[in-house]
């Protein structure tokens, strides 16, 4: 394939990629976002885009999720990290066009996502409320677990990570705890609303006549309950207040701004020249990390210093700065992870444990070797060292899903259930226990072997079918938007933009201290 | 009587320019000045200064006993006037010699003999020098018209009234003979036949001490605003031979008949090949910059050797040297001609003129030559005149001058204050005065919304702002505690443009991985470092300069200057100002104050008097209502936009 076919079927995927975005930035459509406009209210990103600092960035995060649900995509709320006074913060925003805000399955783990993302990371969380509540129908996988929202609210509280609750509108019942629970709260005059029970269920409840206003309004909640800190006057305001709280929280990073750096040696914009679409074709992982790091300056001489380049060259691992910060990256070579690999994995890990520095892996793996040769050679334990490192490392780890991801690969490579801090998805990569072929091919095996077992005739069309059914399915199962809707992922980027989400994500990090290990399960030896 | 220290009495570029002079003698220098002008560009100049106590005109730069005391205390032994201020009080000039100095100037008896009109014009018409007629208003026929009824005390054009027809002549006679009253405390005016295109033009004298008067050419200053001269050139354009001649023998007439020491300017008007004497100038012009040009002459230095006692054979033994070239000259202004030429005050963030050659001196060849009052950095006030720099160019031929200067002006930076620079490159580009033709009431009935307007329209307005919008956001990155090295306004799910909000536009933009563009993407940023902006628009490049101060953006590029002022993305609702506010229109003081908190006034009364520029300026009720409170007392300084009081409008 050339560069110029590789490009353009990259930027094919990419269009599929903003197409899917713009049904998540769409929210509940056109009608509903003139009606609430038209209410004089904004919507959720002009909300965020009016918060955050002028010309200062934002890192979306899981803006598709629940694509492929009966949801629509976003899950009704926005997400992200932006920076606001100077100050990286975690920002939710309910999305009132979509079924007046209401939180469906999806936006509590979407939610969780982002609260997860604030603890870890010591960020203050800002929430712009407004949304009617669960999604009734689908309240019993809401109810319950949703107590959690406000568990984590008071508990990032006790952990000194402030937390301020913007309410421009509806935020009744269980969503009141959320200004209720928060460390800052302001709300929009005659807006706000903010009761435990309206006046139809207050009068259903004790025979009292009343009204939204006396329930819950924004005035009596400044003046008479307390529980607003600030009245504000209109939405700009209500933005104006929270911007003027956070500049107050006097945040201070763990960690200083790096020093001056050099980008890249070679621009990211070329990385659609080199990455295949089709994933058995390999790419050597060194191109795309000269355009991912920084590039020679004082103080970083070389952009990359590759560790053990002659052991296991299936894994690639060595060190780097991006955006002045320094880094440990670990980036399969040609898919197959061997025992030796899986050995040099471990020991990276904790050097880099030693080092207090992050590591970033980069995923482009088909998992670890088999075979009766492998099996003996120890791959299982030597796997399994890998895990054992990845997954007691204290470093801050980040992933990019920037191929493959089958198997126990995903696992060793620090897939999502290892807890990165940050994990994105390319639009080319894909991610499943083992390829649809061979899992398809795997299923064929043993129904075939079960056939004959019981003296069986073998139905070879039905076997066929089978085997193209199975594999169609697994197919669009490990493509990037299911993964990104279900939330295996912080989201789906443009390759050109990874340096940028990286560098954002290091800076993010930057916020609250952190430290190697130097305790790890036992290492089989 | 040899010189070694001289003071001048006065500010500005003026001062700087005979300071000048003084360095290149080896004559050590004593500048004056008041508080508002202490960290003026000249007083730092001086080798000495001293200050006069207070603001005003009157308590400083017009105060003699205090200019000559300084005199006294500074050891200076000669007193150079300038222009303005006490340069043509006799009384001052008689003091300076009383107290032994050297006065740079005429006799005192000259000045007198030059310093009323009608006084001046019948020593003129004796000495055979032609006058405008005097006429009796009585007299006045039909064949007269149209005439000028004048005071006959003052100037400055207050009380001149212009009658075209006779039934408006009783009635203008009795109101110009009030303005005079009431101005001057005269009322005698008089009439005299009104020139209605005329042209402005002077010529530059010098006396010795010894009755030898020399002519060293002239000058067109036709071109003006309100009695003030805004171009002026050397040699007058146009002018046929033998009328030259006889205007310069007429000048040296004039000076020979006072007996004229120093440097003096006889000013005509010209009609056709028709002039008058209009009056004399007994000091330094401020427009003598061109004649040096042409003459390569340093007329403040020869004002000291005639004061020293130098003979003008020994100065100039070849004779006063023909003009070489043309040399034109514009006053940079800081006011703002849109509005009335209201004067603006404020710190110049920026000023520098690209090209200059010479600075208050004659360049070496054809060049810049640049007399300013002001630096970047420099602050100006609204107690003196508006004239921030003179900015002069001398070319082998007026239109190569005209042109170089246009030029010049167009690429010259001046941030912090609007001035008159736009208007003043379409005039040295108008076919009317680039064809000579240009008389003194042009700008009277000119357009001036035409005549002020830059390159910015719509579309320049449109790359301006972005220009202005990226440098900003660019600023903002690099002074961001963090993520300074992500690109701006980077996002990974893109939903709407960045939006900023100036005071005469508002920006959409797009940041991000590929740079910046404008929302509709029909312009690119190619390039943005420090304060340099290159935008491509139609595969057109355009460099533009933006400079931050605060809020201010600057921009410069081809197309002029465009100050954008960024509006905040929020206002405090407490800030806000409360309906019925009065605003001070201008910088000024407080002179009066007519009601008091609680007052009932009606719509248009006066609440507050606030003076500016020597001008006086009502503050009215807007409405019906009560004063609800008088926030200043009188004296108090203001600024443009303070709040003065707030009336609560009747409901």
């Amino acid at each position: 394939m050339t560069g110029e076919a590789r490009r353009e079927a990259m930027l094919a995927k990419l269009a599929e990629l903003d197409a899917e975005h713009a049904k998540a930035a769409a929210g509940g459509g056109e009608k509903y976002a003139a009606r609430h406009r038209g209410r004089g209210k904004l919507l959720p990103r002009e909300r965020i885009e009016l918060l955050v600092d002028e010309g200062s960035a934002f890192l979306e995060l899981s803006p598709l999720a629940g694509w492929g649900s009966d949801f629509t995509v976003g899950a009704s709320v926005v997400c992200g990290i932006g920076v606001v006074e100077g100050v990286e913060c975690v920002i939710t925003a309910n999305d009132p066009t979509v079924k007046g805000g209401a939180s469906n399955p999806w936006t509590l783990r979407k939610l969780f996502r982002a609260s997860q993302i604030a603890e870890e990371n010591g960020l203050p969380t800002i929430s712009l409320v407004e949304s009617g509540g669960a999604d009734l129908p689908t309240q019993k996988e809401i109810f319950i677990p949703g107590g959690r929202l406000f568990r984590d609210l008071t508990r990032a509280s006790a952990r000194r990570q402030p937390t301020i609750a913007l309410v421009f509108g509806n935020s009744t019942a269980g969503g009141a705890y959320v200004p209720g629970l928060s460390d800052y709260t302001v709300m929009v005059r005659e807006q706000a609303k903010v009761f435990l029970a309206g006046p139809p269920l207050v009068k259903m409840a004790t025979g009292e006549e009343s009204d939204d206003e006396t329930l819950g309004g924004a005035e009596m909640h400044a003046r008479t309950s307390g529980l607003a800190d600030y009245l504000a006057e209109d939405e700009h305001d209500a933005i104006r207040i929270g911007r003027r709280i956070v500049a107050r929280l006097n945040r201070r990073k763990a960690r200083p701004e790096p020093a001056g750096y050099a980008e890249p040696v070679q621009p990211p914009e070329t990385l659609l020249d080199l990455i295949p679409t089709d994933l058995k074709e390999p790419f050597d992982p060194r191109d795309v990390i000269v355009r991912i790091v920084d590039g020679v300056s004082a103080g970083n001489e070389v952009p990359f210093d590759e560790f053990k380049p002659l052991y296991g060259p299936s894994l690639v691992t060595g060190w780097a700065r991006i955006h002045g910060r320094p880094i440990g990256i670990l980036a399969n070579a040609q898919g197959v992870l061997f025992s030796e690999e899986a050995q040099k994995a471990a020991q990276f890990i904790q050097l880099a444990n030693q080092s207090d520095t992050p590591l970033l892996f980069l995923h482009n793996t088909t998992g670890y070797m088999v075979g009766a040769e492998y099996e003996q050679g120890g791959i299982i334990k030597h796997g399994a060292a890998m895990i054992n490192a990845v997954s007691n490392s204290t470093v801050p780890h980040l992933s990019v899903l920037i191929g493959a991801s089958y198997g126990a690969g995903n696992y060793g490579m620090n897939g999502r259930a290892y807890d990165p801090r940050f994990l994105f998805t390319w639009p080319n990569a894909k991610s499943a226990v083992m390829g649809p072929q061979q899992l398809a091919g795997v299923l064929s095996i043993v129904s075939r072997a079960a056939a004959e077992s019981r003296g069986l005739p073998f139905d070879e069309e039905a076997d066929a079918g089978m085997r193209s059914m199975v594999e169609s399915m697994v197919e669009e199962q490990s493509l990037p938007f299911v993964l990104s809707g279900m939330l295996y992922d912080d989201g789906i980027i443009d390759p050109r933009d990874t340096r940028t989400v990286l560098g954002i994500c290091l800076s993010v990090i930057d916020s609250a201290p952190y430290e190697g290990t130097t305790r790890y399960g036992v290492f089989r030896m | 009587m040899t010189i070694t220290r001289l003071l001048v009495a006065n500010r500005g570029e003026i001062a700087r320019r005979v300071f000048r002079t003084c360095r290149t003698l080896g004559i050590r220098t004593v500048a004056v000045h008041s508080d508002a002008d202490a960290a003026a560009p000249f007083a730092a100049d001086a080798d000495l200064a001293v200050l006069l106590p207070g603001d005003t005109p009157a308590q400083t730069y017009l105060d003699a006993d205090r200019v000559l005391a300084a005199a006294v205390r500074s050891g200076a032994d000669a007193i150079h006037p300038g222009y303005g201020f006490l340069s043509e009080n006799a009384e001052f000039a008689r003091a300076v010699i009383k107290n032994g100095l050297t006065w740079i100037g005429p006799t005192p008896q000259a000045m007198d003999a030059m310093a009323t009109k009608v006084e001046a014009k019948r020593l003129m018409a004796d000495a055979g020098v032609p006058v405008l007629a005097e006429l009796d208003p009585a007299a006045i026929t039909e064949a007269d018209l149209p005439v000028l009824v004048k005071a006959s005390s003052g100037g400055g054009g207050r009380g001149m009234r212009v009658v075209h027809a006779m039934a408006d002549l009783a009635e203008a006679v009795r109101l110009a003979s009030n303005e005079a009253a009431s101005a001057f405390g005269d009322p005698t005016v008089f009439c005299e036949p009104y020139v209605e295109r005329g042209r402005h033009v002077e010529v530059q004298i010098l006396g010795d001490a010894h009755g030898a008067v020399a002519v060293l050419g002239d000058r067109d200053c036709s071109l003006q605003r309100r009695h003030q001269k805004v171009i002026e050139e050397a040699p007058a354009p146009g002018i046929a031979d033998a009328v030259r001649a006889a205007l310069h023998e007429a000048a040296r007439t004039a000076g020979e008949a006072i007996g004229y020491v120093g440097a003096g300017t006889v000013e005509f008007l010209l009609d056709g090949d028709r002039f008058f004497f209009l009056e004399m100038n007994t000091r330094l012009q401020v427009e003598h910059p061109v004649t040096e040009c042409v003459t390569g002459l340093d007329l403040v230095a020869l004002q000291i050797a005639v004061a020293e006692g130098e003979a003008l054979a020994d100065l100039l033994p070849a004779g006063p040297p023909e003009p070489r070239g043309h040399a034109v000259e514009v006053r940079l202004y800081a006011e703002d001609p849109a509005e009335g030429y209201q004067p603006q005050s404020g710190t110049l963030t920026a000023f520098d003129v690209p090209g200059v050659t010479a600075r208050f001196d004659n360049p070496a060849s054809y060049g810049i030559r640049l007399d300013s009052g002001v630096e970047a950095g420099t602050e100006i006030g609204t107690f003196y005149d508006a004239m921030a720099a003179k900015v002069i160019a001398w070319g082998p031929t007026r239109e190569q001058a005209l042109r170089r200067l246009a030029g010049a002006l167009e690429r010259t930076i001046v941030h912090g204050v609007l001035t008159n620079r736009d208007l003043l490159v379409n005039l040295l580009r108008d076919p009317v005065f680039t064809a000579g033709k240009a008389h003194t009431t042009y700008l009277d009935g000119a357009d001036l919304a035409v005549l002020t307007r830059n390159g910015y329209d719509e579309q320049g307005l449109r790359l301006a702002g972005l220009a202005a919008a990226v440098a900003d956001a660019e600023a903002r990155r690099h002074r961001s505690p963090v993520q300074r090295g992500i690109p701006a306004a980077w996002r990974n799910v893109v939903t709407q443009p960045q939006r900023t909000v100036f005071d005469r536009l508002t920006v959409e933009w797009y940041g991000g991985r590929d740079g910046y563009t404008s929302a509709d993407g029909e312009i690119r940023v190619v390039e943005v470092r420090d304060d340099a902006v290159v935008l491509e628009h139609d595969g057109v490049r355009r460099p533009f300069t933006v400079r931050l101060h605060g809020d201010r953006c600057e921009v410069d590029s081809v197309l002029g200057h465009l100050p954008l002022v960024r509006q905040p993305r929020f206002t405090d609702p407490a800030a806000q100002v409360a309906a019925g506010s009065l605003l001070a229109p201008m910088p000024g003081s407080v002179v009066a104050v007519h009601a008091q908190a609680g007052d009932t006034v009606t719509a248009g009364q006066v609440v507050l008097v606030l003076e500016a520029m020597k001008m006086q300026h009502n503050v009215t009720a807007p409405a019906d209502g009560v004063v609800a409170a008088i926030e200043v007392q009188v004296g108090r300084q203001v600024s443009a936009g303070d709040v003065l009081a707030r009336v609560e409008e009747d409901a």
